[in-house]
């Protein structure tokens, strides 16, 4: 039974890690999205078996949530939102993919490297769940870092937060309490992210965060 | 005893809190400086009682307050309950001179609700018996005082004395509190009475030194430490100028002597070589940038500098002899040091005191612009007088005294067996009596400028003498100056414990010397006797008077003053300030200050006029301060890019900060 709980979750957690290298070098955002909606199903899924294993039924909440939100009601709206602003057919010129799977694989090295060390004497299925869940996070900034455009900026965000949760799950005894605050903050950043995404678009005719550099003044 | 203390202390919290909301009314100024002046007089006591009640031992109070598992821990000992009077002393006169001065205040709500927490703040230093006590305390003391200085806001350089003040006292807490880390050693046990029972290494402890010369002479103004002190002093209203000088500076000395004497264990001999070059250069160029000046409460606070000065070289003194095991010389030198503490507060107080008065009566404190006020404020100018013949060091006065023990003590220096002590001690002791006949010179100018001569400006000629509560605080002081100086025995035997506490060793009983000598050695090497001084100035200056209004006419004459034969009516002709300061400036001043004259003469038959001018720098700010503050604002500057950079950039840094962070996690094991 051990060897079988512990590789489902090595699995999922291994996924999710994945899919968020596959975010990395989407340069279209609808396939960004659907790429997402992946990426929030797959710690659905994750976080569904931690709470089969952990017996812990509350968990399964947060798995609900994270579907019914982060699969279906973001990533819909994100749809709408790109084909509103009419950007849907833009295509992001990215760092380049090379050195960014590059850097995305040393982070993963990294975060393994340290979480491993840091948590010799944690439970396995808490070790691997941690070093993965902290090379999902590194992955959601890099891709905030190495995109302009705002909405795979949001996603890069939504994407670490996922890392969040896949950490907080995986360790035993955390409160349901936290992960659905959580879950909402996310939902409330979103939200008045998609407000000012809107705002941004009505004021300067485009989403790209470069044009807000130029409208600061030092940019001519 | 230090819960009535610390009640007291409360009850001064207390009056901070009620003068809040009634400082806009009539009664509050007298409602609040009368608690003061009460609570003051009741601390006295207890300090008093303290200190001569034979059963001087140490009593301790410790409250379940402040940090946990340490608590806030209060002693009275014979260090402490010696400063507590002093402290007490000047607060009392302060109080009892504000009920009348602070009648001219213009914005009283700025000044009263600071001045009780100012004065409970300068008490819980010297009762504090943990360094968490100590440092909240002193930091509390810091920032009320910061809040008086910067009282009248209005004046922009109020504004940049309370910073700079700022600036210097934080400095000087983040050097005691390192001091206070070094000594709490590994286990971190910040009491006082765990860290004097086990005193630190000596590496340790030399470090400590430094620091504690670095964090307390920045209160008192040691220099280079100093440049805030004559900037900060004279902003503050001028009872609270005179408890910064003649007050704080003491409190500052407290801690230095609370940690060196007492807490370091027994000196090494090259800490007195430390404190004694400090204490020198420290006399002297305070005294010389005193000369220089012109505003009145300006030159008090340079002179301020001075006499921490002269308190730090008899502390250095102190410890050199206390290093070489010699305890009854330590014991002499100390008590010098510490009844010079005692004095300075009174005569720097009163000193204060007398500026005020000539501020509220003419509105100004620049000496150029005063000028025979001795005619409109007879009985100022007499108490003034007073303070500057006590501070020039004259007989029979206290000042004398205290000046005296020290040099006596420097006499002694060849009893020492290092060689170093014996060539340093003697070029300080030239250095101190060459700041004692400066500071002669220093207050001859500030008094005669300000009080003789023929008003300068109409301000000066419309002076009108100042309240009755102020004359009677200055009137007390001075009387204390004199009996300070007549029965010097009385106090040096009333220090002994606290030196027998400090150093283990005592100055000979010398109370039951005949006619109030004072012998501080041995009879056939000197002594000294202020009462038999004064009797001979009192005789001898009414035989004076006597043969003078009988043998000459006893009428009182006023003619012309003598005016090299050119009548002027100016009166901006007559000696000024700047006139008595030049012949020092000419010695010292081309060195010390880089004073450049220029001389412009008009050809012959322009109607243009004259001009001297001169220019003089501060070569202790420009060596020290200007590079430290452009290397600041330099990296502000640098810094400051950080501001504007764009949205992706600062994700870009937050984003290599945790992945350096990470890297580091990751190499460090």
């Amino acid at each position: 039974m051990h060897g079988l709980v512990f590789d489902v979750a090595h699995l999922l957690a291994g996924s999710l890690v994945l899919i968020s290298f596959i975010e990395l070098y989407q340069d279209r955002l609808f396939a960004l999205i659907n790429i997402f909606a992946a990426h929030a199903l797959v710690l659905a899924l994750s976080v569904a078996w931690q709470a089969y294993v952990q017996e812990a039924p509350h968990l399964y909440i947060t798995a609900a949530i994270a579907l019914v939100f982060k699969a279906v009601v973001i990533p819909m709206a994100l749809h709408r939102i790109i084909v509103r602003l009419g950007i849907h057919r833009e295509i992001e010129t990215v760092v380049g993919i090379g050195p960014a799977m590059l850097l995305g694989m040393g982070l993963v090295a990294l975060s393994m490297v340290v979480m491993l060390r840091v948590t010799a004497e944690a439970d396995p299925l808490a070790r691997e769940d941690l070093a993965f869940s902290l090379s999902v996070v590194l992955l959601g900034l890099l891709l905030m870092v190495t995109r302009r455009n705002a909405v795979s900026q949001v996603i890069g965000f939504m994407s670490l937060e996922n890392g969040l949760v896949l950490a907080a799950t995986g360790a035993k005894g955390m409160p349901l309490v936290v992960e659905i605050s959580v879950a909402f903050s996310v939902l409330i950043a979103f939200i008045v992210i998609g407000i000012f995404l809107f705002r941004i678009r009505e004021r300067f005719d485009t989403v790209d965060v470069q044009a807000l550099d130029r409208f600061r003044g030092e940019r001519k | 005893m230090p819960g009535v203390a610390l009640s007291l202390v409360g009850i001064l919290l207390a009056a901070a809190a009620i003068a809040i909301p009634t400082s806009g009314t009539r009664m509050a100024r007298p409602l609040v400086y009368g608690i003061c002046l009460a609570t003051t007089l009741c601390l006295m006591t207890v300090a008093a009682t303290a200190l001569i009640g034979k059963s001087a031992t140490p009593s301790s109070l410790a409250l379940p307050a402040g940090l946990p598992q340490l608590g806030a821990h209060f002693r009275i000992d014979a260090l402490s309950a010696f400063f507590l009077f002093v402290v007490n002393l000047g607060a009392a006169a302060a109080s009892l001179f504000a009920i009348g001065y602070g009648r001219h205040e213009e914005t009283p709500e700025r000044v009263l609700p600071f001045y009780p927490a100012y004065l409970a703040g300068m008490k819980l230093v010297v009762l504090a018996d943990d360094a968490f006590v100590f440092l909240v305390a002193w930091e509390f003391m810091s920032l009320t005082s910061w809040a008086l200085v910067i009282a009248n806001h209005k004046e922009s350089d109020n504004l940049r004395a309370g910073y700079i003040y700022l600036l210097m006292a934080s400095f000087g807490t983040l050097a005691l509190l390192l001091a206070f880390g070094l000594l709490a050693g590994a286990e971190g046990n910040y009491t006082f009475a765990v860290i004097r029972s086990a005193p630190p290494s000596a590496g340790i402890a030399a470090l400590i030194l430094i620091l504690a010369i670095i964090g307390t002479g920045s209160k008192a103004g040691l220099v280079p430490l100093h440049a805030w002190l004559p900037l900060a002093h004279p902003a503050a209203p001028s009872h609270v100028s005179a408890l910064m000088s003649g007050v704080m500076t003491k409190v500052a000395v407290y801690g230095f002597i609370r940690i060196v004497f007492e807490m370091l264990g027994p000196p090494g001999w090259w800490w007195s070589v430390v404190v004694l070059v400090c204490g020198g250069a420290t006399a002297t160029m305070g005294v010389l940038y005193a000369l220089m000046q012109r505003d009145l409460k300006r030159v008090l606070a340079y002179s301020t500098i001075e006499n921490i000065g002269i308190i730090f070289s008899a502390l250095g003194l102190s410890l050199a002899f206390k290093s070489e095991g010699l305890a009854s010389i330590a014991a002499l030198a100390l008590t010098a040091g510490l009844f010079h503490i005692f004095n300075h507060s009174l005569f720097k107080s009163l000193l204060f005191f007398g500026s005020g008065a000539v501020l509220n009566a003419t509105g100004e404190r620049d000496m150029e612009k005063l000028g025979g006020l001795i005619h409109s404020m007879p009985q100022t100018a007499f108490v003034f007088l007073v303070g500057c013949m006590a501070i020039s060091a004259l007989p029979p006065l206290n000042g004398f005294v205290s000046e005296w023990l020290a040099f006596q003590a420097i006499l002694l220096s060849p009893q020492l067996p290092l060689w170093s002590l014996k060539l340093i001690i003697p070029a300080v002791g030239a250095l101190l009596a060459l700041s004692a006949a400066l500071a002669a010179a220093c207050f001859v100018r500030a008094f005669g400028i300000t009080f003789l001569g023929r008003a300068r400006t109409p301000a000066a000629s419309r002076a009108q003498e100042t309240d009755r509560f102020s004359l009677t605080a200055m009137l007390i002081l001075a009387a204390l100056c004199l009996v300070a100086g007549i029965l010097p025995g009385v106090f040096i035997d009333l220090l002994a414990a606290t030196v027998q506490f400090l150093v283990g060793g005592r100055m000979p009983p010398q109370t039951g010397i005949e006619w109030l000598s004072i012998i501080p050695i041995a009879e056939g090497r000197s002594s000294y006797n202020g009462l038999l001084v004064f009797l001979f100035m009192i005789i001898s200056g009414t035989l004076a008077a006597i043969a003078i209004h009988r043998l000459a006419s006893d009428k009182v004459r006023r003619g012309p003053a003598w005016d090299c034969g050119y009548p002027d009516p100016s009166p901006l002709t007559q000696y000024s300030a700047a006139s008595f300061g030049q012949p020092i400036r000419r010695v010292f001043g081309t060195i010390v200050f880089r004073a450049q004259e220029v001389g412009e003469m008009p050809p012959p038959a322009s109607t243009a006029p004259a001009r001297l001018t001169v220019k003089l720098s501060d070569l202790i700010w420009d060596t020290f301060y200007a590079p430290i503050s452009g290397g600041i604002t330099f990296a502000a500057e640098q810094l400051n890019r950080l501001q504007f950079l764009t949205i992706r950039r600062y994700l870009t840094l937050v984003f290599a900060a945790l992945v350096f962070l990470l890297l580091v996690l990751a190499i460090w094991q």
